[in-house]
């Protein structure tokens, strides 16, 4: 039924475009029309290709998963042990860690940031140590992290603090050193201080370029904790190598959906405040 | 310190021998930019010659006049105005407010910049009171506000105060650059094209609003134009400059209209349509060599 259901949406619009459109098939209409249509075939073909075993062995079929997905969705918090655990608890967890270590990014790479961006020498002279650590590879941390702190939560929040740190550092930098000269010439003309002229002008000014950084970083952050808690022992990654370990497809395809589904939130989130900052500025 | 005892006062000139009536005055001023010739630059091949922007120019400004520089572009007008603002550093030469020399910017000296360079973050009472409470730290809330009201009436923003620039046309936003200058009552007005970036029928709206405020006020004012008309209407003196590299003074014209002008019947007058043409003659032969000198190179 659902399969059927949008067509008629569809021949409107042919015969809709030479005229004015009605109001219900404007392009956000039409965009969730196109949505809904993959989205079922996606299944459907899914759901077809599993029964008739054209995928690997032990392919679930999009059913399964979905009774699973509504399962773990409507049983999130139960604690049977590390192993059994329900899956708000561990993305609970999981968003704790990525809170901690990301806060912890923040207030260094921001103020960091500020005074590199404002001394064009410190500008130059801390550009390679960035430009060197910023391509490593967050997992690449993971040894040296167990080693120091000889604990796995520690090491975890360690390693988003590594990894997230640079997009803030970075565009903190770029947008305090690159404030509108204008602005700048505004304070001078009005004989501000250097402190007034950093807290009431660069900063502001350096703003959307902040929240942008802080926008990468969070994204990062959330990446990275799904790799690093398959090592660690609770979270999401950690449930995700669980039923690895049980061979149990279906709560690894749940567990990608609700980690993707968490990011989309998060990354919306500073989506909005990025426009919050922005006052008609290209972001 | 409140705002209205300054307002008075400000315009009183410091006892100066030599020139007696000049509050701005501009001696023998050269400005060279500084060419690349490090090793760096020599080794790449990428030196550049010292640029002369401005050679040897001397003008004196009479407090409560309205001066216009008019000249090709390129002719080192803007730097000339970013001297006097402090922003940029004199070569050679003195600039000298009220006999002083000026020691880099300052509030004495209020500027409108051709690009409005609001802060986008602030409202307009915002922009206005960022101005006012740097300059006067002391100011106790109640001025403030009175001081910022009355500012924002005297360029005819009621009702604007709380929208932040992006939500006003071009028009305004320049009001409001105006009334941030205006603001913290500064000696001089520096206005660097301040009407470059608006369409023409907005354009001239503002400078009717312009000289409708300066008739109130009768501040200093040094402005920078291309703009004939827009000088005509608005000056007391037109300072005409040649091209540029090294550009000087050419002919300093005295606009005798009587106030307050109005643009509809300021060409009415004897002298207007003579000023015009001496105006269009200079700038039509120093543009006709600036092109062709771009032309040979």
């Amino acid at each position: 039924m659902t399969l059927t259901e949008p067509k008629p949406a569809l021949e409107k619009t042919k015969a809709g475009s030479s005229a004015t459109s009605p109001p219900w098939l404007n392009e956000n209409t039409k965009a969730l029309g196109l949505f809904i249509i993959s989205l079922v075939l996606f299944l459907a073909f899914w759901e077809i290709g599993a029964n008739l075993k054209l995928f690997a062995k032990g392919m679930p079929t999009a059913s399964k998963t979905l009774q699973e997905l509504w399962w773990w969705s409507t049983h999130p918090f139960f604690d049977n042990g590390p192993n059994d655990l329900g899956i708000g608890w561990n993305l609970l967890i999981s968003l704790r860690r990525v809170a901690i270590g990301y806060f912890l990014a923040s207030i260094i790479a921001v103020p960091l940031g500020i005074m590199i961006g404002i001394s064009p020498i410190a500008y130059k002279a801390f550009n390679p140590y960035v430009q060197l650590l910023k391509p490593v590879s967050p997992l690449a941390w993971l040894p040296l992290g167990l080693y120091i702190f000889r604990d796995s939560e520690q090491t975890g929040i360690f390693i988003i603090l590594i990894s997230s740190i640079w997009p803030t550092l970075i565009n903190t930098a770029f947008g305090v050193a690159n404030v509108n000269p204008e602005y700048l010439d505004v304070s001078k003309t009005l004989g501000a201080s250097r402190l007034r002229t950093i807290f009431k002008v660069i900063i502001p000014a350096a703003l959307p370029n902040i929240v942008s950084g802080l926008r990468i970083s969070m994204g990062i952050s959330w990446l990275v904790i799904v790799a690093a808690e398959m090592l660690l022992g609770t979270g999401l990654g950690y449930f995700i190598w669980n039923e690895w370990n049980n061979l149990y497809i279906p709560n690894i395809l749940v567990a990608i959906f609700i980690i993707g589904l968490v990011g989309l939130i998060l990354d919306n989130i500073f989506g909005a405040l990025e426009k919050f900052v922005a006052f008609g500025r290209k972001a | 310190m409140s705002i209205a005892s300054v307002k008075y006062s400000s315009n009183a000139v410091a006892p100066e021998p030599e020139f007696p009536s000049a509050q701005l005055s501009i001696r023998n001023v050269t400005k060279v930019f500084p060419g690349k010739r490090d090793l760096f630059s020599k080794l790449s091949r990428r030196t550049t010659r010292d640029f002369v922007a401005i050679e040897d120019i001397s003008l004196d400004i009479e407090p409560n006049t309205f001066v216009s520089i008019i000249g090709p572009s390129g002719c080192g007008k803007s730097t000339l105005l970013n001297m006097v603002a402090g922003l940029s550093d004199v070569t050679q030469g003195d600039i000298l407010l009220n006999g002083l020399p000026i020691q880099g910017p300052g509030p004495d000296r209020g500027m409108v910049f051709q690009n409005y360079a609001l802060m986008p973050w602030m409202t307009v009472e915002e922009n206005i009171r960022f101005a006012v409470e740097t300059v006067y730290p002391k100011l106790s809330p109640k001025q403030l506000t009175r001081n910022i009201k009355e500012q924002i009436q005297l360029v005819g923003l009621e009702g604007a105060e709380k929208k932040h620039p992006h939500e006003l046309s071009g028009g305004m936003r320049q009001r409001v650059g105006i009334a941030r200058a205006l603001a913290i009552d500064p000696q001089i007005l520096l206005m660097d094209e301040p009407f470059g970036a608006l369409d023409a029928l907005t354009r001239g709206f503002l400078q009717s609003e312009v000289e409708r405020i300066w008739e109130q006020q009768r501040k200093t004012v040094i402005m920078i134009t291309h703009s004939i008309e827009e000088a005509l209407l608005l000056s007391d003196r037109i300072v005409m400059m040649t091209r540029g590299p090294a550009a000087r003074v050419d002919e300093i014209l005295e606009v005798p209209f009587p106030r307050p002008r109005d643009r509809e019947t300021i060409d009415q007058h004897p002298a207007y349509h003579d000023l015009k043409a001496e105006m269009e003659h200079h700038l039509f032969r120093e543009t006709r060599a600036v092109e062709e000198s771009r032309i040979r190179r």
